[in-house]
């Protein structure tokens, strides 16, 4: 076992089913980092509201004013409106600190948001100062960070990890964070390894995060600070209960993605969703800041030990599951190269695929074990998700948990790394005790029965599996280099619906007023310590 | 049309199957419970054929037995089709004789609704339960403004599109969500247009009946397993008709 919970194995070693060819393989990746390397340029020269909210956050500022509005936007805000957020907001914040202005950072947002306060851009000395000051105190929240990731590895070696792979993800989704830490516990006495939390509905289009524990949301609850904080310590209640880690897992998505990922680390949440082109596709917001904030929260999950979760599961929710198959493929290596990028490592690499071929198509089961394998080989090192049915799922709750016992079987033979369990209810009713416990029951037969099959499992080397893995990873190469054919690359691919069918130019969506070129002066002390990683 | 009531293997045994759960430790006393729940909902004799504890507080059953009740077909209240099923040939040729250009349709998902599966299945090309949707239709012209769309949004791109009729999907529907979103977009259309220039407000969602669209202020309610085609059909039919 591995002791520090930080890797989950090492299937690099393991026996290839596929026989990729390597040449192809470095093709893709070489590829899949022509595409990505613009785009990082790109979120080097901005930074956006997020990101300097982000950064005060770890500089310590929580808390909201009377009327929930976080002070990290009042203080934010009250900034950009005096000298502009191209400079980042360090700057003009610790020189008004520094100046006398209030004593401390909470006190200064008070103040600034009254209108007492002027905010200015400091030069030499005074720069340099700020410069200094404001180091020294986001330093303090990266270090408690830090100080949150070495207790995860701790409790880990403590209490002990999951028993075995996949791990199993479930959701808990009231609304209410008091009523969601008793499902939770309960999910996690029924066999789960990893809790998520559902968002409310929304969530992702706000430009602030909610402050305090919440009980009012739409089909999910808010994601807070003190909503992580509350859930993690029930789960750490539940873990030593269990004798074993149980995660928990949030949403680092939407308008705020970097400022929740910093709450993330701040109180020991374990994996993220955060997906590089999620928001720009299926929430309409802005490609830029999108790709601004997405780099930055990836930096913070790096440091935090916080495994990610992309969303290429829901490209196969609007388009066809095997005519869009390599589009999954596409993603996942666009993900890795912007995941590695920014600093995480294989094993913090959730990526994401489904089972979501319309079962009325002959084989269906077949190429979903394809691209399974697929996705396993050309990932060794990162835990992939595997996500269930939903698509073809009709509320004929008879017909779906067969299905969900097939995705639990793919699942088990293609050895991924966390199983999302699919619900028989999936499109009827949001889960009930009974869907979930029946949902398990299901998962334990498969792994149980079955959960050492991968072993006698090989495909036949030129036979429809190994055939159907080769297409898709052709086709994915096809359209990395479509995307490179467009003038500017994957900005155009985006915004002429190469994903998912949407279409999303660069200079529409919404958070684009967020987002700021950066000037000359700019300076954010986050970005510098996460770049020089310790 | 004779009564009718449930079939199992035999004409008239009235037999149906149930599942659920009590907040009641597994035990004999929790199979009674189950047993009697059955009776109460008209299962005589009822079978509790399966229970297992969920935790040390509830218990799962699944029960069979007979029903006593007759169902009578012709007191059964449904809203029939009123209109002709096209094909999207059919439906083409039919916008261009009545409107002699192309139908704009606007569709979105309103309010905090972030699901846009069912929109997506009657516009995207790709279509449902293996029929187009209705980007695939010449004369019709698509603009699907996705997911999370202000009802001020959706009037706006309207008026800027001159649409031809609205369809909206609504799929979250805690705290009726999906009613209060559904009647705030109707009154705000009633207040943006003149009636004889009104867009026709179409609604779809699992949650809504079929029957509900008058106190929603809309022209027609789509529920779940709605496909395309009758989408096309319908909105060709209220139009040609306005048109005349």
């Amino acid at each position: 076992m591995v002791s520090t919970g930080t890797t989950t194995g090492g299937r690099s070693t393991a026996v290839k089913k596929l026989d990729l060819d390597r040449a192809t393989v470095r093709q893709a990746r070489a590829l899949a980092r022509k595409v990505g390397r613009p785009i990082v340029k790109l979120a080097q020269e901005h930074t956006t509201v997020s990101v300097e909210r982000a950064t005060l956050r770890l500089a310590g500022l929580g808390g909201a004013d009377p009327d929930g509005t976080p002070w990290v936007n009042r203080l934010a805000d009250a900034v950009r409106a005096d000298v502009g957020l191209e400079h980042g907001l360090a700057l003009p914040v610790w020189d008004a600190l520094l100046r006398g202005e209030a004593e401390d950072l909470e006190t200064l947002a008070q103040k600034a948001s009254a209108g007492s306060t002027r905010f200015q851009l400091p030069e030499g000395r005074a720069a340099q100062k700020a410069r200094t000051a404001s180091r020294r105190q986001v330093a303090a929240g990266v270090r408690r960070i830090d100080a949150r990731r070495r207790e995860r590895e701790r409790l880990i070696a403590r209490i002990g990890d999951a028993p075995r792979q996949p791990w199993i993800y479930l959701i808990v989704a009231t609304g209410d964070i008091h009523e969601d830490i008793p499902q939770a516990q309960q999910a996690a006495r029924e066999g789960a390894d990893v809790i998520a939390v559902i968002r409310s509905t929304g969530q992702s289009l706000l430009d602030y995060v909610p402050e305090g524990a919440t009980r009012e949301g739409f089909a999910g609850t808010y994601a807070t600070q003190e909503n992580f904080r509350l859930m993690r310590a029930a789960l750490d209640d539940s873990s030593r209960e269990l004798g074993r880690y149980v995660r928990l897992t949030n949403y680092a998505s939407g308008l705020c993605m970097p400022e929740i990922a910093a709450l993330a680390g701040l109180e020991r949440l374990d994996m993220m969703l955060n997906d590089s082109m999620y928001g720009i596709l299926f929430r309409d917001i802005n490609p830029v800041r999108t790709f601004v904030d997405q780099r930055f929260s990836r930096q913070v999950h790096a440091r935090a030990g916080i495994i990610i979760n992309t969303g290429e599961d829901n490209y196969l929710t609007t388009a066809d599951a095997v005519e869009a198959a390599h589009t999954v493929t596409t993603s996942q290596l666009l993900n890795e190269y912007f995941g590695k990028e920014a600093g995480l490592e294989d094993w913090q690499l959730g990526l994401g695929h489904a089972f979501e071929i319309d079962p009325a198509v002959a084989e269906s089961f077949r190429m979903e074990l394809a691209h399974a394998l697929l996705a396993r080989e050309l990932f060794p090192d990162a835990p992939l998700k595997w996500m269930p049915p939903t698509r073809h799922m009709t509320g004929d709750v008879f017909r779906g948990y067969l299905l969900d016992g097939f995705f639990n079987l793919a699942g088990a033979l293609t050895g991924q790394g966390i199983l999302l369990v699919g619900m028989m209810t999936e499109a009827v009713v949001t889960p009930w005790l009974s869907d979930r416990d029946l949902a398990l029951q299901n998962v334990r037969y498969v792994l149980d029965a079955a959960g050492g099959l991968h072993e006698d499992f090989r495909p036949a080397p030129d036979g429809f599996i190994a055939n159907r893995a080769r297409q898709v990873l052709g086709e994915s190469i096809d359209l990395l280099g479509q995307i490179l054919d467009h003038e500017a690359g994957l900005l155009d691919a985006i915004a002429d619906g190469t994903f998912g069918l949407m279409r999303r130019p660069a200079d529409a969506g919404r958070g684009l007023d967020g987002v700021a070129r950066k000037a000359g002066e700019y300076y954010n002390p986050a970005i510098e310590i996460l770049e020089a990683q310790p | 049309m004779s009564l009718i009531r449930p079939y199992g293997d035999t004409t008239g045994d009235g037999m149906v199957q149930l599942s659920f759960t009590l907040p009641i430790a597994h035990s004999k006393l929790a199979d009674g419970a189950a047993l009697q729940l059955a009776n109460k909902m008209g299962m005589e004799p009822a079978l509790v054929v399966h229970s297992k504890p969920m935790g040390p507080d509830f218990t799962f059953f699944v029960v069979y037995g007979r029903v006593n009740h007759l169902v009578d077909p012709s007191r059964v209240e449904i809203v029939e089709r009123d209109y002709d099923l096209l094909t999207p040939k059919e439906v083409n040729a039919a916008v261009k004789e009545s409107l002699r250009r192309r139908m704009v349709v606007v569709g979105a998902c309103i309010g905090t609704d972030a699901h846009t599966v069912g929109i997506d299945a009657i516009l995207n090309i790709k279509g449902f339960a293996g029929e187009k949707g209705l980007e695939y239709y010449r004369e019709l012209k698509v603009v699907n403004l996705g997911a999370q769309v202000s009802v001020p949004q959706l009037v706006e791109r309207a008026v800027e599109e001159k649409a031809d009729a609205i369809l909206v999907s609504q799929v979250v529907s805690q705290r009726d969500a999906h009613l209060l979103n559904t009647r705030e977009m109707s009154a705000a259309f009633r207040e943006a247009f003149p009636p004889s220039r009104r867009p026709l407000l179409v609604v779809g969602g699992p949650r809504f009946g079929e029957s509900m669209a008058d106190e929603l202020g809309v022209d027609r309610v789509f529920t779940r397993g709605t496909t395309p085609g009758e989408v096309a059909s319908y909105l060709v039919h209220q139009l040609a008709r306005r048109a005349s």
